[in-house]
């Protein structure tokens, strides 16, 4: 069939599925006094629609900052304010200062929902099927599957249309970065990075590898000819457009002062809730937290962050490639994940987007590790009261992905590129392609019962929090596993050279 | 690749549809379902037929209440409230699960039925990719058939059970195993009497191409090779079936009863939202002609037409003569004779009678009494099969199945649906036409066809976008339904004829059975 044709059913399939988990409960519906995400974005259209711009990241007398107070950078509040004028031209209720807190109503979620979809559609399916088409390898029919599996992943979607978060909004400008690198437009490139930072702050976990990746790309056009005047172009666009921006908020320090106070609040904990990163799982076996103070507890998880994602990133410093870039992407900011400060558990689908990137290369890590990724999240679906859209999602991806990709055809030793840990681990006679799938199998396996049990069973009561902490504690192995997987991916051999496209850029 | 490995892709499409459709607001099928539910569980067989303290009384025939009273069963572990007959309108959490459970249980039906079909399909040899063989297409266009989508899952009803065992049915034929065909569509006529409809089809076939064991070699029937045993063997399995179903209230003497409820033919000419057949056409033209009568002074003063209130009301026709139920009877069975004669005089093997049941569901489509627009599943089910292997049946089909899917849309109204139904007719559009124009290799249609069909989008926009901003949306509710019916039954008029002439069009030679 017509690649476009077959392109088309696969964007609208992607599409078919988002909208029908959009149709489920969101974020906080229906529980006062606080709700939850849907509030929060709802409560920024009104807040952005009705305040001037110098009182958004204040607390005043009409912004109670402890009421879902502005905490994104201002692209975000960009946005809001633009689905602000939307939102009162259909209906003003829905923003009306101090009266509409805890507005729902079905027209209301329809129209947050179609927000949404539009955001979707304009920033990251594009995206996507631009990165399918041309910085991605094999015949037309496997780039079509790819846009498939990569539309699909369950853990966006289930986010976006059902706890209710614009990810896809940043997550899409990322996916443009990676796009104008990988084709050789750096400039534009640093431009949608720096716009997908602008609208949240953790795409900082991606911000390593872009600037490493560039910068090794201007030594290796050595730095006393073009490799400077390439520096310095990018320099001077990454500048100007945070100048732009941050243009309100630069008439005063104050400002640009509150707005990164705001961003990076320093002074909560190393972890709130249960989340699937180091620092919660070792809280299991030492409470950290009651043992260090907070500052110790910054340095720690700043000298962790830095010592896990600075292999990768020198390797990508000298080598930058955009196979290098990729595998960096995802360990810079698996690395952030699992060590960093204030993570919550939704900062997985920063590692998972350019795993996604991966699924052509590496079918069968990529699909366990967004399964794994989903997984991570139950204990949020659980709480949104949406197990049905998670279980069919993640259930449809896995089986789509693993038939489509040929997952496990392509579990060879030779594929899976661990050569290095066989030479490292000196076992001669063992098929590491068979354990790896056998692995595989028994991680789904389990992951299904562990959703089932969450599901079905009550906690005992002297553990109240059993199940919550058995998925993120589960979680945490794999993302562990896939870390150190991934780190020697990257660090051991270069692709072998029936893989090279003379087409990509250096 | 196997049947097996495609046939296990599609199925997981429809739970995701169905489980995103648990928190939707319910049809009142929902509440018809689950009234029977309850009427079979709560109240001895003797009163099932004559109970009526909901409006939705028992109206499908006594299999199918043995079927609901196996699912009560089921139900009383879900919740035993709904099985109480007084709860009208009782919607629990858990009684939407479970009915949206049964019906994606009972699709396992349809599921074997569409891998029985796809195996009896006849393909050109050579190795083709999976995407362009006719049997992954078949499968494609049954299993994630728009309309079924719509009205089993979203809508609700247990269409998918019900069109799978027709399917069984025919695919049992299409391989040669009469009895089996014969024994299945006994039992769907027991359980959905509108089934009636293309019964003729199936008694015409069996008798002429099975009973009748050889023909003369000039195609027509030879009398003398009637065996007598594969007669009495149909017979017993028809008698044996209905006993079966029907034994209990015959016994009980409650046979006028159930008959009753069975055919009321109380309701209307035509449905709430107009089936695209003959009488939405009839009544137009006669409102058309009324007006005009009052504009040119013809006529005096006319009785009120109020064909377009209420759900089920009688109007009559102001102009033309009003149209009793008995007359659509004599046009459906008048309009289904040339069909069943042209495969009695000149059987044309298991296809033919393929054909013939398509043109039978069409008719009764077309000039049935009280036709509700889910019935061009009917039709459009079974053509799928014939349009895989025939290039002319692929153009009928894809004409055919867009205008009958469109007319669907009015049963999901509400603007949280408007996506979803959107996307789904989309996609099923698209892949409909690139696979089977990649099959038979060239278009399928021509010119003034697909004109027609990228008229469908315009009527659509201007329907739901244009429409409502006009002042006449207060005055005039109801043009966009009758405009949206009124299109359709243009497309289904010209599929209807294009598929009887080409049952009428005699072949060279008379196919082996």
């Amino acid at each position: 069939m017509d690649t476009w044709s077959l392109l088309s059913i696969c964007v609208l399939l992607g599409l078919t599925t988002r909208w029908a988990v959009s149709l489920n409960s969101y974020s906080g519906a229906g529980k006062p006094p606080m709700f939850g995400d849907y509030e929060a974005q709802r409560h920024w259209q009104e807040i952005t629609y009705n305040l001037p711009v110098h009182e958004w990241y204040f607390n005043t007398t009409d912004n109670n900052l402890n009421y879902w107070g502005l905490d994104y950078p201002p692209l975000t509040a960009y946005h809001s304010l633009l689905c602000g004028h939307v939102a009162s031209l259909i209906n003003p209720d829905w923003v009306e200062l101090h009266t509409s807190q805890g507005f729902e109503s079905s027209a209301h979620k329809l129209f947050m929902r179609a927000t949404v979809l539009i955001a979707d559609l304009l920033m990251y399916v594009p995206a996507v099927v631009l990165y399918c088409f041309y910085l991605s390898e094999g015949s037309n029919r496997k780039k079509v599957c790819l846009v498939l599996c990569i539309l699909l992943y369950p853990g966006l979607i289930l986010i976006d249309y059902g706890h209710f978060q614009y990810n896809s909004i940043s997550l899409g400008l990322a996916l443009w970065g990676v796009l104008g690198l990988g084709l050789g437009w750096d400039m534009l490139g640093s431009l949608a990075f720096v716009l997908a930072v602008n609208y949240k702050q953790m795409e900082l976990y991606h911000s390593l590898p872009f600037f490493c990746y560039l910068l090794g790309k201007c030594f290796k056009q050595g730095m006393a000819g073009r490799g400077l005047f390439l520096l310095v172009k990018i320099a001077v666009t990454v500048l100007v457009t945070f100048t732009l921006c941050w243009l309100p908020f630069l008439t005063d320090p104050g400002q640009v002062l509150q707005v990164l106070h705001r961003l990076f609040p320093v002074g909560r904990g190393l972890f709130e809730d249960k989340v699937a990163n180091t620092w919660c799982s070792l809280n299991v076996l030492i409470k950290i937290k009651t043992i260090l103070s907070t500052d110790t507890q910054l340095y720690l998880s700043l000298a962790a962050t830095l010592l896990a994602a600075l292999p990768s990133s020198i390797k990508l410093l000298t080598k930058p490639t955009l196979w290098q870039f990729k595998l960096a992407l995802v360990n810079s900011s698996l690395a952030f994940f699992l060590f960093s400060f204030q993570v919550h558990e939704k900062s997985i689908l920063l590692p998972a987007l350019p795993v996604c990137l991966l699924l052509g290369d590496l079918p069968l890590p990529a699909v366990w590790f967004l399964q794994a990724s989903t997984f991570s999240m139950l204990p949020l679906f659980l709480k949104d009261g949406l197990f049905v859209p998670y279980a069919v999602t993640s259930s449809a991806f896995v089986f789509y992905s693993v038939y489509l990709l040929s997952a496990l055809e392509h579990s060879s030793e030779e594929e899976l590129r661990l050569r290095p840990v066989r030479r490292l681990v000196c076992l001669p006679r063992v098929d590491l392609g068979r354990i790896a799938r056998w692995t595989f199998y028994l991680s789904v396996a389990a992951m299904a019962g562990l959703s089932f049990m969450s599901v079905a069973l009550a906690p005992p009561a002297r553990l109240p929090d059993l199940f919550p902490l058995l998925v993120s504690v589960f979680s945490f192995l794999h993302f562990l596993g896939l870390l150190l997987y991934f780190n020697v991916v990257q660090i051991a051999e270069p692709p072998s050279p029936r893989r090279k496209n003379p087409k990509k850029t250096e | 690749m196997e049947v097996n490995s495609n046939g296990s892709i599609e199925p997981c499409g429809t739970p995701l549809t169905h489980s995103s459709g648990s928190n939707w607001v319910h049809s009142t099928d929902f509440e018809v379902h689950r009234n029977w539910l309850a009427i079979t569980h709560s109240l001895p067989v003797s009163k099932w037929y004559h109970e009526s303290t909901s409006e939705w009384t028992l109206d499908y025939p006594p299999l199918f209440a043995w079927f609901e009273y196996g699912l009560s069963h089921v139900a009383q572990h879900f919740d035993k409230k709904m099985l109480v007959v007084q709860n009208l309108g009782y919607a629990s959490p858990a009684t939407v699960l479970f009915q949206r459970l049964s019906v994606i249980a009972t699709d396992v039906v349809f599921i074997y039925a569409v891998r029985e079909c796809c195996r009896s399909v006849r393909e050109e040899k050579g190795s083709k990719d999976l995407l362009v063989r006719p049997y992954f297409i078949l499968a494609a266009l049954l299993l994630w058939n728009y309309g079924l989508l719509i009205v089993d899952h979203i809508h609700f009803q247990y269409n998918g059970f019900l069109c799978g065992i027709l399917l069984l049915s025919v695919a049992r034929h299409l391989q040669g195993r009469h009895l089996e065909g014969a024994f299945l569509f006994a039992v769907l006529l027991n359980l959905k009497h509108i089934y009636l409809y293309i019964a003729p089809a199936y008694g015409i076939f069996l008798l002429r191409s099975y009973c009748f064991t050889k023909d003369n070699t000039d195609g027509s029937v030879r009398w003398s090779s009637l065996s007598l045993v594969r007669l009495i063997a149909l017979g017993s399995i028809v008698i044996s079936v209905c006993a079966l179903s029907f034994g209990p209230f015959i016994a009980m003497g409650q046979l006028p009863q159930v008959l009753s409820r069975l055919f009321p033919f109380k309701r209307g000419l035509c449905h709430a939202y107009w089936a695209p057949n003959i009488w939405a056409l009839y009544n137009v033209v006669d409102k058309a002609l009324s007006v005009l009568g009052l504009r040119l002074k013809l006529l005096a003063n006319l009785p009120k037409a109020s064909m377009t209130g209420g759900l089920v009301q009688e109007f009559q026709h102001s102009v033309l003569p009003s149209v009793s139920p008995s007359a659509t009877l004599i046009c459906t069975l008048v309009s289904i004779l040339p069909a069943v004669l042209s495969i009695w005089r000149c059987p044309r093997g298991a296809r033919g009678f393929l054909r013939c049941l398509v043109v039978c569901a069409l008719c009764s489509f077309m000039f049935g009494w009280h036709v509700h627009e889910k019935a061009i599943l009917m039709a459009i089910l079974p053509l799928s099969v014939l349009a895989v292997e025939s290039r002319e049946d692929a153009g009928i089909f894809l004409m055919l199945a867009t205008t009958g899917h469109y007319s669907l849309f009015p049963l999901l109204f509400t603007a949280t649906e408007m996506p979803t139904k959107v996307l789904l007719i989309l996609l099923f559009t698209l892949y409909s036409f690139t696979s089977l124009k990649k099959l038979f290799r060239g278009f399928l249609l021509n010119t003034l066809e697909v004109t027609y069909l990228l008229g469908l989008i315009a009527v659509e926009i201007i329907c739901e976008v244009v429409y409502p901003l006009l002042p006449w949306k207060q005055t005039l509710p109801f043009v966009t339904l009758l405009a949206k019916s009124v299109y359709c039954s243009l497309g289904v008029s010209y599929s209807f004829i294009r598929l009887y002439l080409s049952i009428l069009r005699p072949t060279d030679k008379p196919k082996e059975l």
